[in-house]
């Protein structure tokens, strides 16, 4: 092992891993990450911390890990390239470590246009694939980008996310190729909901051996309501959403489909836990973290080991 | 070229209000052929000053001069002979040309009638768009000619990120995907094997990072 991660643990040893997240509130008060937290005590391996999601700003993304991390999870610092040059992203990898994270998912971050300060400037120094290469660098040469010495070398396990729903799709599994060549452990997948484009994804990361170099957590989001489906469907950049999925939440009566989102989530994870390559699933049940245990004790997730 | 946009008139009156006497600068280059900023431009503000401040009742006098460049000292020095009749000269020239006439004339006001907006192309009659943003290191032999620096709305030299869909940019579903774009090309042109290739971390020291920029060609110097 290369790093005291829990989920590079459960992977070395073959196993299922299971991940979930908790968004930063916007605001300063800790009690509302412990709260997040607790609900989702003993339902997961690890815990995503997002970076300034969808560009709103909320508590920082390390000052929340360290509040989970506290109560004993094994947080996972999200990072974006939006807000940070090189400087401050190889700062907060030698920080975030210090405070004893183990886990950093390297992303892009989505543009500041969608957030609440859609004036701000944004940096993109580097992107998520020269990221990965950074902390891989830091870790395991001990060097910076600029080329010194890092003294006491960050030792984190390093994931980045991939959208196989994104366009376009001939190069997707080739971009995480390129994620693997820049030494990307883990990969989290955006919320799949169309399985014929997930599998056939899937299919060209086998054929090009992907899924022996990095392991791939597919990522599942449920439904509260066809009104939120519809919403992800035409609103959300990136998701790909089956109208036939959209028709069955909207056939349910609206105090029913809460249970019936859930249900989907679950019948999802069920058939994901079959593909071959496929080592984990991270639950991303937003504002609704309460649902997570639920959801992996009814997908035969739980115990975690 | 460097395409521009002209201020609206309200922004302008509220530069010029203080002043009397103004001499309003047109430039034959870009800001011509992108209609912002050329002799023609020149005549329609002029014209609009000129209303309002009948209807206002203002006094207001303008000159209506347009030079072949406003980034050259040479075409800048043509006004000498009448600069000082002014109170202060309002420029349709791009950024470069407002701080050059600002430079040649110390005690003048010069002040900016157009944003300028980005270095472009003529897409059709009325329609420009961005495809260079100066950043000193050009590297389209890699990305099938096709700037990821000025076409992706982040900037990502190994993209496309997750929000491109159906050939668009998430930021605007009407501007196409740069990584699109550019996995596009580099199959018509059987590169693809191209996109393998990690690009790696810029040198952004050639950007306006590095602080301001100067080129200088001994050879040329006299």
């Amino acid at each position: 092992m290369k790093t005291r991660s829990n989920i590079e643990r459960i992977l070395e040893s073959g196993g299922f891993v299971v991940t979930s997240e908790c968004g930063p509130p916007r605001g300063a008060d800790p009690e509302v990450i412990r709260k997040k937290g607790a609900l989702l005590k003993g339902a997961v391996d690890a815990v995503n911390v997002t970076d300034n999601q969808t560009s709103v700003v909320r508590m920082s993304s390390l000052a929340s890990c360290v509040i989970l991390k506290e109560m004993g999870f094994d947080p996972i610092l999200q990072m974006v390239c939006r807000d940070r040059n090189r400087i401050a992203i190889q700062s907060d990898i030698l920080g975030g470590a210090a405070l004893g994270i183990n886990n950093m998912l390297c992303l892009s971050g989505d543009h500041q246009k969608f957030g609440d300060h859609p004036k701000a400037k944004n940096v993109f120094d580097m992107d998520s694939i020269q990221m990965i290469s950074t902390v891989k660098t830091m870790r395991d040469d001990g060097k910076f980008v600029g080329g010194e010495e890092v003294k006491g070398k960050p030792m984190l396990f390093i994931g980045a996310a991939e959208n196989p729903f994104a366009d376009p799709f001939e190069v997707r599994a080739a971009r995480l190729g390129k994620k693997a060549k820049a030494g990307v452990e883990f990969i989290q997948t955006q919320c799949i909901y169309n399985m014929e484009r997930f599998e056939r994804w899937m299919g060209m990361v086998r054929d090009r051996g992907l899924h022996e170099r990095v392991a791939i957590l597919a990522g599942v989001t449920p439904f509260k309501s066809v009104g939120m489906a519809k919403y992800m469907k035409n609103q959300v950049p990136g998701m790909d959403i089956p109208d036939e999925m959209i028709e069955r939440m909207k056939g349910i009566p609206k105090e029913k489909q809460a249970e019936e989102g859930i249900k989907i989530c679950v019948e999802t994870i069920q058939k994901l836990k079959e593909i071959p390559g496929v080592r984990g699933i991270h639950i991303m049940a937003i504002e609704w973290e309460e649902k997570v245990p639920e959801i992996a004790k009814a997908a035969g997730l739980l115990p975690r080991p | 070229m460097i395409v521009g946009n002209r201020k609206s008139l309200e922004e302008i009156l509220e530069m010029i209000s203080p002043h009397k006497k103004v001499l309003l600068l047109g430039c034959n280059e870009c800001v011509t052929v992108c209609a912002a900023g050329g002799e023609r431009e020149v005549g329609v503000l002029a014209s609009e000053l000129k209303l309002w401040s009948a209807k206002e009742g203002k006094e207001l006098e303008i000159r209506e001069q347009t030079l072949e460049r406003q980034c050259d000292h040479e075409y800048i020095e043509q006004i000498r002979p009448f600069v000082g009749d002014y109170e202060v000269i309002l420029s349709m020239a791009c950024g470069a040309g407002v701080q050059y006439v600002a430079e040649k004339y110390r005690t003048k006001p010069v002040l900016p009638a157009i944003n300028t907006s980005f270095l472009g192309v003529t897409l059709e009659q009325g329609v420009w768009s961005e495809r260079c943003q100066g950043c000193g290191t050009c590297i389209l032999d890699k990305t099938g000619g096709i700037c990821p620096i000025a076409r992706c709305a982040k900037s990502l030299l190994n993209g496309p990120c997750g929000g491109s869909s159906k050939g668009k940019c998430e930021v605007d579903k009407d501007t196409d995907c740069g990584w699109q774009m550019i996995v596009d090309r580099l199959k018509e042109l059987g590169q693809l094997d191209r996109y393998e290739e990690i690009i790696p971390i810029k040198d952004w020291t050639t950007s306006r990072d590095g602080g301001p920029r100067k080129r200088i060609r001994e050879d040329l110097k006299l």
